[in-house]
């Protein structure tokens, strides 16, 4: 058998992450009972962008839920039926509009299970659209990974392309934990070539493990959600000019796998991270905070010059050696652009 | 003749062990039932309430007189820990002595009127609730004070006690409703004909995500008891000054609603019991409004004299005291003797003295442990401490 289906070739499935995310749900579904899907317009409307598109029609009522648009009451309900031990997967329109029920994520779900002295799990995924879209003004463009990743007990993941958008959504409803599912509005359409083994029912991508899309030497690029395919574009440019990016698609806020990172990171020397979120104290200064607490130390032994530059938000790390032999580094804020030389007047 | 067989056969059962008082006690007849009359409930959107009569057992009315004391005692034991510092943080208190808060009825008046496989859930008032859902004064008190025999080892405290069934203890005001609204979808989703009470107070009754949990609750049928604990003050301020309509069962306005006596243990339970058959019929949700008062301040920084006389607290005192009413009712009616309610009191008295003992003397959860907890079924992981060089393993 298995000789015959290795002469036969699959064809590389095209998959765009709405029908993945879709497909993730549709499986889970299917797989255990206690599942189901509560939000706006989830059910008879189809999705508000056609994500949960033909559950109503296969599930029905009572496994797919339209809810009035009272996002801190229905936080709270399914909340609540997580803990009573339904699993449920709680659907914002947006993540902007999380923000009104931000007290049951946070409070009711996260901390609960260390609170009750591990007595109380709760089982919940938290997804929707997070970031910014075409066009949509202030208030529908705010990205939440800062705000999520900063809370322990939570998990916080944010895919990129399909295979992630399935595997991750996967994971997210088998964890016995909530799971903040931060997806975007602009990748719902976008097609992805889908391996083989993602089109399996169990196929599932590890939270808390990043992802090397691209293999590199000279730097190394850190990013999640649709920021990642920027950046795949700007190492195709680059290494027209012979610099080699490394990209690094980080598919978990929390927990970070900073070693995947951090191994990187020794590798190249240098370091740029590119995220959708306002640059203070966002994603991007966490990696650069944690890269500075766990690699300075190996660095200032190894490498006689380090350079971090972060986008967005560019912190200068400089190493400065006295005659006597003494290394000091200098962790300096400035905005500047990449290749500048930093000088001691920089200091902002 | 038959009771008087049996209450012979008692004597000689039990003369061998116990003490001559009570050899004197088994040979007195006692009835084993009487009825009582109880307070009609304000109805809305009812035609008919829970009846004005209920019949109380020996055993039944034994029972929650025993509890109704030990939350008392557990509480005023609480209160006293608390002075001496060995409780520190919140200590929201569920008694009626010194300052009045007299749920005593409240919690054992609902767990009487529903079944163990039932849910509930409430505010941050909530170690009487605990204990009647279950959990011994031993964890009770220890979890007070912050040690690993706590029933959440030491890591909840106060606001955070969680039992089978039953959902804490929720520090934030109002959040509980939706919660409970929740683990009654989840009664209707598995069909095993649960019903959830989900606890909220006067204050809470004004907050926007309750009435999000009464609209969605009512649209599905939710199996869902909203009881408002109306002890007539949040925090410091009275009913008049934070809400338009202190009418709070009839807040619900599309669910019925009955306003009941929360003083009276046997009104609470056949209140209760109503409210939970109509839920179980598949009728959707229902409101119940306890007329309870509070006799401490809020919480242990609150003397509860600022906002209120003296004379109020004491005319509610004397008059209303629940555990007073009971007994009453028990003696009057032949179920008990003085002397057998007391004997109760001692060995309450006595529970809770090595409760305390123990919550005194056990050690507080090791500092090895901070980290534990923070997620459900993960392999061990590594969490940061205070700085970089800090780090805390941290198992499920």
């Amino acid at each position: 058998m298995a000789a015959v289906s290795g002469l036969v070739r699959r064809p590389l499935q095209q998959m765009t992450v709405r029908d993945a995310i879709n497909q993730g749900m549709d499986e889970e579904l299917e797989r255990d009972e206690k599942v189901f899907l509560l939000g706006e317009e989830v059910a008879q409307y189809d999705g508000a962008y056609k994500v949960s598109r033909g559950l109503w029609k296969k599930y029905g009522d009572k496994r797919i839920i339209d809810t009035p648009i009272s996002e801190m009451g229905f936080a709270g309900i399914a909340v609540g039926a997580a803990m009573a031990g339904l699993r449920p997967i709680c659907e914002f329109m947006t993540f902007n509009f999380s923000m009104q029920a931000i007290d049951q994520v946070i409070n009711s779900a996260a901390k609960t299970y260390y609170m009750s002295g591990g007595l109380q799990p709760v089982p919940i995924v938290f997804r929707g659209p997070n970031g910014a879209s075409a066009g949509v003004a202030a208030q529908h463009s705010q990205c939440f990974a800062a705000w999520y990743g900063h809370c322990p007990g939570l998990k916080v993941v944010s895919p990129w392309n399909s295979e992630d958008a399935k595997g991750l959504i996967k994971s997210a409803i088998r964890d016995n934990n909530p799971v903040v599912v931060l997806e975007n509005e602009l990748m719902y359409g976008v097609p992805f070539e889908f391996p083989a083994e993602a089109q399996s029912k169990d196929f599932l991508v590890p939270i808390g493990k990043a992802k090397v899309e691209r293999q590199g030497t000279h730097i190394t690029v850190v990013s999640h959600s649709r920021p990642v395919g920027h950046c795949l574009e700007a190492a195709t440019v680059l290494s027209k000019e012979g610099i080699e990016c490394e990209v690094i698609n980080m598919r978990t806020i929390r927990p970070m796998d900073i070693d995947t990172i951090e191994a990187s990171v020794m590798k190249t020397n240098h370091l740029i991270t590119v995220e959708g979120g306002w640059p203070q104290f966002g994603v991007g200064a966490e990696i650069c905070a944690r890269i500075m607490e766990g690699i300075s130390e190996k660095l200032v032994l190894e490498y006689s010059q380090a350079v971090i530059i972060m986008y967005l938000n560019i912190h200068w790390i400089k190493r400065s050696e006295t005659r006597d032999g003494q290394v000091t580094w200098f962790n300096l804020p400035c905005v500047q652009l990449p290749g500048c030389s930093c000088c001691s007047s920089h200091w902002c | 003749m038959r009771k008087m067989l049996a209450a012979v056969s008692r004597v000689l059962a039990g003369a061998a062990q116990k003490p001559a008082s009570r050899v004197l006690v088994a040979s007195r007849n006692f009835a084993n039932d009487a009825t009582f009359e109880i307070k009609k409930c304000d109805l809305h959107r009812l035609e008919e309430g829970p009846p004005v009569t209920t019949v109380l057992t020996r055993e039944d009315g034994l029972k929650y007189y025993r509890m109704m004391q030990t939350v008392r005692r557990m509480e005023l034991k609480a209160d006293q820990l608390y002075k001496q510092k060995i409780i520190r943080g919140f200590c929201h208190l569920c008694d009626g002595q010194f300052l009045p808060l007299i749920q005593e009825a409240c919690c054992v008046g609902l767990e009487a009127g529903i079944n163990p496989t039932d849910h509930l859930i409430t505010a941050y008032r909530a170690h009487g609730f605990t204990f009647t859902r279950g959990l011994s004064v031993r964890e009770i008190l220890a979890e007070l004070t912050g040690r690993r025999g706590g029933c959440a080892k030491g890591k909840g405290g106060s606001m955070h006690m969680y039992a089978k069934n039953f959902y804490g203890g929720n520090g934030i005001v109002g959040a509980q409703v939706p919660l409970g609204a929740g683990i009654a979808l989840a009664c209707k989703y598995n069909g095993k004909d649960e019903v959830c009470l989900t606890l909220y107070g006067d204050g809470a009754a004004n907050q926007g995500q309750i009435f999000e949990a009464y609209n969605m609750a009512a649209l599905w049928k939710l199996p869902c008891i909203f009881i408002c604990e109306n002890n007539r003050y949040g925090m410091g301020t009275s009913v008049e000054r934070a809400a338009a309509s202190t009418d709070y069962y009839k807040r619900g306005d599309f669910i019925p609603g009955l306003r009941v006596d929360g003083m009276d243990i046997l009104c609470v339970r056949e209140a209760t019991r109503f409210a939970a058959a109509y839920c179980r019929s598949g009728k959707g949700p229902i409101l119940m409004e306890l007329q309870t008062y509070r006799y401490h301040g809020h919480s242990m920084s609150d003397p509860g004299v600022s906002y209120r006389t003296r004379e109020e607290i004491q005319e509610v005192r004397s008059k209303s005291d629940p555990i007073m009413l009971l007994k009453d009712r028990m003696v009057n009616s032949n179920l008990a003797s003085v002397e057998e309610l007391k004997e109760i009191d001692v060995e309450v008295r006595k529970e809770i003295e090595d409760a305390a003992q123990f919550a005194t003397a056990d050690p507080e959860p090791p500092l090895e442990e901070l980290g534990y907890h923070i997620y459900s079924s993960d392999p061990p992981f590594e969490v940061r401490g205070a700085n970089q060089w800090i780090k805390f393993k941290s198992v499920s």
